[in-house]
């Protein structure tokens, strides 16, 4: 009696149920939260991702984008399922003896073809969630990954090159980074691993998603050049409505990505779903507030483009900040991505078309920074726990208030990872089968060109 | 016969085709068009990038009239139209040669 009452504790608090009745099933309550979030996940990308961007791109390349998110929810999946998923989550790379260098930035092999992801939780992740809900829901994580990479690329990346790109890219930068700051056995996972050499932290994927699509995106912009007509001819966006819709998918579907990242349904997970809404508002109102001052007027994609960069700033801090932090993001996610958009691109001068870099890179990597300065254990025990985080140092770092130190050093092996790796792929993928359509292709639009087939045939 | 083209501002369709049809006239062909003339275009900013539209939606109506009606028509037409603003619009007025009712071989003034 005494021992099933201590399982029923355990999956109240999320904690380990071990020596428990209760151990090797998954909880109802966090379980059914977990798939929710995973659909809510996958719902940010499809159509999510693809109608904000496919508003943001001319009438001719709207299909190019929404054929770019379903072909990667495909072929990621399909990894993923090979080896993806292991070589992230698994540990076997691991000797007993301690970390070595591969087991810092791969997993392991033991769940190569999902060989033994059953829906019995892997407790190195979550203690009540079936470790095949557990791989799924990370899966739509690597799925929207690199499709955020070509809105900087948009309507100039042909298709297979692209595809070509992005399957070199999940293997040399994608699969390590997610290991490092989320694998059991990775090098800068501060929460879950006692032996990170870098006990950074990183809710939900500051570094993994945002900073390594946002910095690719813009090595990748420059190899491949700018627009035809760029500067020359306009190219506003086709359907603001459709980029509209797409961005309440985006910011409805975030809270599956944050509030899932707590892989429970527990209080963090609540705190989590809080700061996400508060940074988000706060950030899309400063950011059509900004254009109000600089501009004259507050524009619909002023709204837009301030909710997603509040959503991408407050990502890596979402479940270890509290409200005061939140806002104090929101008000920094409105303003810098604003700036860095309106003028910076201007004055550099490269073809970022729907600015991947100016949100994804310049947010992710001030969310990364922000979440050691404005990071509060009293929102997450975790950050604080005897089991990991006093092992590898986080603890200390957070009480000398020296986080942003360890943030900052996870931030320089992303940008390095992200381009040095973004580097080679693209000229490797240039040389073996070039990047970019014909002139008359481009002209005509990638829809016709790359897929065949026309966005709207109504009044034609 | 005369044909008069007016070039009006879009909003203004409903008004000056109800001060037509007060007049007796009985149809009248509707295009939306753009174009410019004295008053400028506009200009739209999407994050930071500035496009100037310099050709603004109007709407052209044209009407093909007995000689008899061209006068109270023209007045209906730039009364109805008038918001006193630059961007209201011209009309034009050219002659016409010949008009055939296709249904019932009518020409002439019997066929507008």
């Amino acid at each position: 009696m005494e021992d099933r009452i201590k399982g029923l504790e355990a999956y109240i608090n999320n904690v380990d149920p071990a020596g428990s009745a209760i151990v090797g099933v998954a909880g109802p309550g966090h379980t059914a939260w977990m798939m929710t979030a995973a659909a809510l996940v996958l719902f940010m990308t499809l159509p999510g991702l693809a109608l904000f961007y496919g508003g943001l791109v001319r009438e001719k390349n709207v299909l190019s984008v929404l054929a770019m998110c379903l072909g990667l929810a495909g072929m990621v999946t399909i990894l993923w399922w090979a080896v993806g998923y292991s070589l992230v989550f698994g540990t076997n790379f691991k000797p007993e003896s301690g970390p070595t260098f591969l087991s810092n930035i791969l997993g392991g092999t033991e769940y190569f073809f999902l060989n033994g992801v059953t829906s019995a939780p892997n407790t190195n992740y979550a203690y009540w969630v079936p470790q095949n809900v557990f791989c799924i829901y990370q899966l739509t994580f690597a799925i929207i990954t690199p499709a955020l990479i070509f809105g900087a690329t948009a309507e100039r990346f042909k298709f297979i090159p692209l595809m070509v790109f992005t399957f070199l890219w999940m293997f040399v930068v994608y699969f390590p980074l997610a290991h490092m700051v989320w694998g059991a056995s990775g090098l800068m996972n501060g929460v879950w691993n006692a032996d990170a050499k870098i006990p950074a932290i990183d809710f939900a994927g500051g570094t993994v998603v945002h900073m390594s699509s946002g910095w690719t995106a813009l090595i990748v912009c420059i190899i491949l050049g700018k627009r035809i007509g760029f500067g020359k001819e306009p190219m506003p966006p086709h359907s603001m409505v459709l980029c509209m819709v797409g961005t309440g998918m985006l910011w409805v579907g975030w809270y599956g990505f944050n509030a899932g990242s707590a892989l429970a349904a527990d209080g963090v997970a609540a705190n989590a779903f809080l700061t996400t809404t508060l940074a988000t508002g706060v950030a899309s109102f400063v950011w059509a507030f900004a254009e109000l001052v600089f501009k004259g007027k507050p524009s619909v994609l002023g709204f837009c483009s301030g909710a997603v960069a509040g959503l991408v700033v407050i990502t890596p801090g979402c479940g270890f900040v509290n409200a005061t932090g939140a806002v104090i993001i929101g008000v920094l996610a409105g303003f810098v991505p604003f700036l860095a958009v309106t003028y910076l691109k201007k004055m550099i001068g490269y073809d970022d078309a729907l600015d991947t870099f100016g949100v994804h890179a310049v947010g992710g990597t001030m969310g990364a920074f922000l979440t050691g300065v404005l990071v509060d254990p009293a929102v997450n025990s975790n950050l604080v726990s005897d089991a990991y985080a006093a092992k590898n140092g986080l603890k200390a770092a957070i009480e000398g208030h020296s986080l942003w130190l360890v943030q900052l050093e996870a931030i320089g092996i992303t940008l390095a990872l992200a381009i040095v790796g973004a580097t080679v792929l693209a000229f490797i993928v240039k040389l073996a089968l070039g990047l970019r359509p014909s002139q008359e292709d481009e002209s005509a639009g990638l829809d016709i060109s790359d897929h065949g087939e026309e966005g709207y045939i109504l009044n034609k | 016969m005369k044909k008069v083209e007016a070039i009006i501002k879009p909003f203004k369709l409903e008004e000056v085709k109800d001060a037509l049809a007060d007049l007796g006239i009985e149809g009248m062909t509707v295009s939306e068009v753009k174009g410019f003339g004295r008053q400028k275009g506009h200009t739209e900013i999407y994050r930071g990038s500035e496009y100037t539209v310099d050709f603004l939606p109007k709407i052209k109506i044209e009407v093909v009239l007995a000689d008899a009606s061209l006068e109270s028509a023209l007045a209906a037409i730039v009364k109805a139209a008038k918001t006193g603003k630059i961007g209201d619009g011209k009309v034009f007025v050219s002659p016409v040669e010949e008009a055939i009712r296709i249904r019932t071989d009518e020409t002439g003034d019997k066929a507008v």
